[in-house]
């Protein structure tokens, strides 16, 4: 994001949406946070995905907690709701929300404290309700706002600006997102704007919960030596295990189908994600054998990206509780009040 | 036998001693029911441990012909049938009065007094004779207690039965095995003792337009009716049964005929914290929404309740109240939360409190709930109670006007806002100090960042201390504003009464029976029960005309009259505490003697 303000003119050439919109209007108020955070290029890329697949802005529900990483919804589409919430509780309110009115587009935005270690009893809840959301953590290690104390992501080995490592296992988002059934897992590096634009859109168009896992370094606090979420770490050790491609039209990717080391998958809105590097040993919907490469991978020091894990066939929140297509909030009251004459019938079994 | 020496009709006390889990619970629930099909004005209270099965458990009966149902606390039988705390349960009968005893085996001397009659029953032999399966010998017992009080009591065994055929309607079988240990019983009493004792029922017509309901069916039942389609909640006693009504309510009336969608989601959370969370987005996206909870649910949910405050989002919160602090008695009634919900959250926050005294205002008040979070865009909290809401109490039916449609409040829609040149916020506010909002998916013009941060009057975030008080000194005015609209006290006056009695929420009964009673102790008193928060100018005058106020509540630290001082300007030595707070519903004896206690007998009165 820029660090000086932008001139409100539209250049004439900038292209346009199939609403007619420039990435203009995806764009949100100017970013406060330190120049370089990784946060930001988060930003360019939600910015991107969502222009590209041509959300209606006021569609669009911004919901973060709190933190460094909550604050960002200001930064992109201003024409859409948002909410930053309190710390950690961020999928509690959005659950309620999407309960409320699943008709919107929820993206969620988190950061590693306000995601695995305040609110990660929610975390890990939404994920088991399969809330039809886009859960994004932007991952430093580090809690910025507070000033560099360690976040519950922080690696073993991994040291504090100070020079003191962290004994703590961590919490792997990833690894506990396969364990609870997520149904689509996914990690990128904020400094990947190539790979992480596709998934934000295949994340979008998920059935349920999509939890993005984004390592975003912490410029400030957490990108020295000696630190396992540094750009340089991050850039040395990333692999991409899976390269995907996003098709929101089914039908312009069939030429592809059938290419090796490709696999698609069908997404519950007929969209198409398409796997276009994919290790031999690497399958994108079994999750023991996405589990296993994990632990060995990471077990290298590896940081493996890419979208890691996918399963559509699990209903949503609204699908497992049977609720109408369409918003709660707008059933009419009519067909919510039994009326006078029924209560004078249902007191009959009170007598 | 003792001879009758007075017949006392339709006024009376029976205490049932039991073992919980062994299923008296329905034979209880069963002479409850019956006496009030005989159009008698009776209570019911299950005094009941926090436990499944072992630990002891009680049924208090009340019948009173002239409608005085609070706990006697003076009792006139016992049903013991509970050798742990036999003793205790002995110690409680009044002098002159019956004990049922199981006279399976014979009872310890030390049981004996020589003050009260004893009624043996050789209830386990008779079950035994009867009944193979030993699960059905034990649950048979009680309706067999239950058959020998009927005689003792006369109560209209046409009733019994028909209350049996309706309930066992599908199972033959059961019906059978009831009817014949209610003969057990039955017979038994008839054959050696003199029925009825000197206390026993007679017809009346009290009931007719009267229901038997709990406080949380009730307050389900509002939900319902109140157009609510998003709870959130964790389970919690003695709130549990709230959302499990709700939720067999909601499979009632809430299947949609054409889609057979569900108009309603009902989320079991993690904990109360994401209950409150959802509550919140649900209303934040425009459903009308609630959670259910209990004390520390409240505690819980606290820091969110302040985001909702400050940010302006419709809530509600329906609180069933336990006995605290801590886990306390969680199944024990109080009215411990009332400060701690004015207040919830930490900084400055004030929120509106309704207090519903029975389950027929608790259907009202949990509609009102709704009304007043959407126009005040706020959080309500319904304080309701496990008195309140676990027993079943004689009511009013419930009315219900099909006029009436939901006070969305101020919520802008595509047209207005459309018209808007830009959409702040924070301000516009109307005469109630309330500032229109809008949904998100409703048009971009409308859109901005809700937080529970800094902001100004325009939604926008600030550190600047004018631009922040300006929004909280708002948020007081609205808040004030709100009194207008909770319910207003219910105020009896006698007739020049110098002291007033002033109470709130399931205290109700006991307090007008003290009122009634403490005439012939010399004493007249007026009555106020308070039904909302903020207080409204009636609350204020009562308190001021009367020399001297006696605030019952049922809390140790007198949390209504603190909330009376704080809030009102009436002067502090105007308000004195009768409380009681040891997890038992109210007795009228509980505030007659709290009141002479503190102005002694009738010659010491000094405000007649």
């Amino acid at each position: 994001m820029p660090s000086i303000a932008k001139p409100v003119a539209v250049h004439p050439s900038l292209h346009k949406n199939e609403l007619g919109l420039t990435i203009r209007d995806y764009e949100g108020a100017m970013s406060t946070l330190c120049a370089g955070c990784g946060h930001d290029s988060v930003t360019a890329a939600i910015t991107r995905a969502l222009w590209e697949l041509s959300t209606p802005p006021h569609m669009l529900a911004k919901m973060s907690g709190i933190g460094c990483s909550s604050k960002t919804p200001t930064y992109f589409v201003s024409g859409a709701h948002g909410f930053n919430s309190a710390h950690g509780r961020m999928a509690a309110i959005a659950t309620g929300a999407n309960a409320a009115n699943r008709e919107l587009t929820y993206i969620g935005i988190s950061g590693d404290g306000d995601s695995l270690s305040i609110g990660l009893g929610h975390l890990c809840h939404a994920i088991r309700r399969n809330v039809k959301i886009l859960y994004i953590i932007e991952n430093n290690g580090v809690y910025g706002l507070t000033k560099g104390q360690f976040s519950a992501s922080a690696d073993v080995g991994s040291k504090s600006k100070r020079g003191e490592p962290n004994r703590m296992a961590p919490i792997d988002p990833v690894a506990l997102g396969l364990s609870l059934g997520a149904t689509f897992i996914a990690r990128s590096f904020s400094g990947d704007k190539e790979q992480l634009v596709p998934i934000l859109k295949a994340a979008l168009a998920h059935r349920g919960f999509a939890i993005v896992d984004v390592i975003s370094p912490c410029v400030t606090f957490n990108d020295h030596a000696g630190s396992t979420k540094s750009y340089l770490y991050t850039r040395k050790h990333a692999r991409p295990v899976t390269e995907s491609d996003f098709v929101p039209h089914a039908d312009e990717i069939l030429a592809t189908i059938g290419q090796t080391g490709t696999t698609t998958v069908t997404m519950h809105d007929g969209s198409v994600v398409r796997f276009t590097g994919v290790p031999k040993d690497y399958d994108p919907t079994n999750r023991q054998r996405v589990t296993s490469y994990l632990q060995e991978h990471q077990g290298q020091g590896e940081v493996v990206t890419g979208l890691l894990y996918i399963d559509e066939s699990v209903p949503d929140l609204h699908e497992m509780s049977k609720s109408p297509e369409g918003a709660l909030s707008k059933v009419p009251y009519e067909k919510l009040c039994p009326g006078a004459a029924e209560l004078a019938k249902l007191q009959e079994e009170y007598r | 036998m003792h001879q009758l020496l007075r017949t006392r009709i339709n006024d009376f006390a029976v205490k049932l001693a039991n073992v919980n889990g062994t299923g008296s619970a329905s034979a209880n629930g069963l002479l409850m029911q019956a006496i009030f099909r005989m159009g008698i004005p009776v209570s019911g209270k299950n005094l009941f441990p926090s436990n499944i099965q072992g630990l002891p458990t009680w049924y208090e009966i009340r019948v009173n012909k002239d409608g005085h149902t609070a706990r006697a606390l003076d009792y006139d039988l016992i049903v013991a049938m509970n050798s742990q705390t036999y003793a205790r349960d002995v110690r409680e009968v009044r002098e002159g009065g019956y004990i049922l005893y199981d006279s399976s085996w014979p009872l310890d001397k030390s049981l004996i007094r020589d003050d009260v009659t004893y009624l043996g029953v050789p209830l386990a032999q008779l079950c035994n004779d009867h009944f193979k399966d030993p699960r059905e010998r034990i649950l048979m017992k009680n309706i067999a207690y239950a058959g020998a009080m009927i005689a003792w009591l006369d109560v209209d065994m046409e009733i019994v039965t028909q209350l049996l055929d309706e309930k066992f309607s599908s199972k033959k079988a059961l019906r059978e095995s009831n009817l014949t240990a209610l003969s057990l019983g039955y017979d038994y009493a008839k054959q050696h003792f003199q029925c009825p004792l000197p206390f026993s029922l007679e017809k009346m017509d009290a009931n007719a337009d009267k229901i038997l309901i709990d406080g949380n069916t009730a307050t389900a039942l509002g939900c319902v009716y109140a157009g609510a389609t998003v709870a959130a909640w964790y389970p919690i006693t003695p709130s549990t049964s709230v959302m499990d009504a709700f939720t067999s309510f909601c499979a009632q009336y809430r299947k949609d005929p054409e889609t057979g969608k569900n108009n309603c989601l009902i989320i079991q959370a993690e904990d109360e914290l994401s209950a409150i969370g959802m509550v919140i987005g649900a209303s934040w996206t425009g459903a009308r929404s609630f959670t259910s909870t209990s004390g520390p649910g409240i505690s819980l949910m606290g820091e969110l309740l302040g985001l909702a405050y400050y940010a302006e989002i419709p809530t509600v919160v329906v609180d069933i109240q336990r006995v605290g602090p801590s886990t306390g008695m969680p199944t024990r009634t109080q009215q411990g939360d009332i400060l701690a919900c004015a207040y919830a959250s930490h900084g400055d926050t004030k929120h509106i409190l309704l207090f519903p005294s029975n389950p027929a205002e608790c259907f009202e008040f949990a509609v009102k709930s709704f009304d007043l979070a959407e126009r005040f865009q706020t959080p309500v909290f319904m304080l309701s109670d496990l008195d309140i809401g676990m027993n079943d109490w004689v009511v009013p039916q419930l009315q219900w006007d099909d006029a009436y449609r939901p006070d969305r409040g101020r919520v802008l829609d595509l047209e207005q806002i459309e018209k808007l040149s830009k959409f702040l916020r924070y301000s516009n506010e109307d005469e109630n100090h309330v500032a229109a909002r809008t949904l998100p998916g409703v048009n971009s013009k409308g859109a901005f960042f809700t937080r529970g941060s800094g902001h100004n009057k325009f939604g926008g975030y600030t550190e600047v201390p004018d631009e922040y008080q300006e929004v909280v000194e708002r948020l007081l005015r609205k808040h004030k504003a709100s009194a207008k609209f909770v319910p207003a006290p219910i105020i009896i006056k006698t007739k020049s009464a110098r002291i007033g009695i002033v109470t709130l929420g399931g205290c109700d009964p006991a307090v007008r029976e003290a009122i009634e009673l403490l005439p012939q102790r010399g004493i007249d008193a007026d009555f106020m029960r308070i039904r909302g928060f903020p207080f409204g100018e009636e609350v204020e005058a009562f308190l001021n005309d009367h020399d001297v106020n006696f605030i019952v509540e049922q809390n140790r630290d007198a949390q209504l009259r603190s909330l009376l001082v704080l809030e009102t300007g009436v002067a502090k030595d105007k308000l004195r505490s009768v409380l009681a707070f040891g997890g038992f519903p109210l007795s009228a004896k509980n505030v007659i003697d709290g009141v002479l206690e503190q102005i002694g007998e009738p010659t010491h009165a000094v405000h007649r």
